[in-house]
């Protein structure tokens, strides 16, 4: 916490300037445990329930759904057991889909309203995801996004753009990179990246050893 | 899921009305007025548009997936298979012959 300061009430603050926004947070923030509404402690917990929450998670899912056909199908069939099984918490979220990728088919999930997004699975969004051009452009030119992130698809792909403006959180599954035959568990999962369950890009290829 | 209670089911045409009023509205401005077929009934949930208002979200409303070529939503060269898929309760929906 290099950039902080300890001030005379205990706990600490940036020591740059705030914007208007964060001077708000720091301030209803106080007044709630002024009020004995949550304590110090509340926040360091939910921060670390936060941050327990990432990609790793989604990528252990992909990464059993490549090598267990039958997981696959209860993943697809019921995802939220299927996170149950894994140890994985998922019952924050209403609904929960896995959109299955193939050859012929990619989709692609935003939320253009908001950022609704599948926290449980894949933690917090990146910046990006929640940003108005990506929430524009998703929609209306999502072959000129997947290709910023180095997907260029052929024509007869079928891409599907999932617009989740409702209950409904998705993940994607992407297609299991060729030449992974035989692999452990644990490389496959360094191949699934969050962008790959969001959909812009693919899993990583396989690189020769 | 509960079984749902709304008027549409897997196949259907339908049409997204063209609504504009004060509130929260959770379909998309761009799929106003466009149409499409029901992909998928989700089921009955609480209305976001009245939860939004710190009401208690009833009646429920039937959550729909549904699917929009992509060429019949933006006027722009794309995969000629490519669809636009939104989540669109169905009080926003309408029949399509």
């Amino acid at each position: 916490m290099a950039d902080t300061v300890t001030d005379d009430h205990g706990h600490e603050h940036p020591k740059h300037e705030l914007s208007h926004l964060a001077k708000r947070i720091y301030a209803i923030r106080e007044l709630l445990i002024e009020k004995g509404v949550i304590t110090e402690k509340d926040i360091q917990c939910q921060i670390e329930y936060q941050e327990a929450r990432t990609p790793a998670n989604g990528a252990k899912l992909v990464a059993r759904a490549w090598t267990d056909a039958t997981f696959k199908a209860r993943f697809i069939a019921d995802p939220k057991a299927a996170c149950a099984e894994m140890g994985i918490d998922a019952t924050a979220i209403n609904e929960f889909v896995v959109l299955e990728n193939s050859e012929k088919v990619r989709h692609m999930v935003v939320c253009t309203l908001c950022s609704c997004y599948p926290r449980p699975i894949l933690g917090r969004p990146p910046d990006w995801y929640k940003s108005f051009n990506y929430r524009q452009r998703s929609v209306a030119d999502p072959r000129g996004v997947m290709r910023e992130f180095g997907l260029e698809l052929p024509d007869d792909v079928e891409v599907r753009v999932h617009d989740s403006t409702a209950d409904i959180r998705y993940i994607v599954l992407p297609v299991r990179p060729a030449g992974t035959e035989g692999w452990s568990i644990a490389d496959l999962e360094k191949l699934v990246t969050r962008d790959s369950m969001i959909g812009v890009m693919d899993a990583l290829p396989a690189l020769p050893e | 899921m509960s079984p749902a209670s709304g008027q549409f089911k897997p196949g259907d045409r339908v049409k997204v009305k063209f609504e504009d009023r004060p509130g929260h509205l959770r379909t998309p401005w761009y799929i106003r007025g466009k149409s499409g077929w029901v992909e998928k009934v989700y089921g009955d949930f609480l209305n976001p548009e009245l939860l939004a208002f710190g009401k208690d979200g009833l009646p429920k409303k039937t959550l729909y997936l549904v699917a929009f070529n992509f060429t019949d939503v933006f006027a722009k060269p794309a995969g000629a298979k490519d669809k636009v898929l939104v989540d669109i309760y169905d009080h926003w929906l309408e029949p399509l012959a």
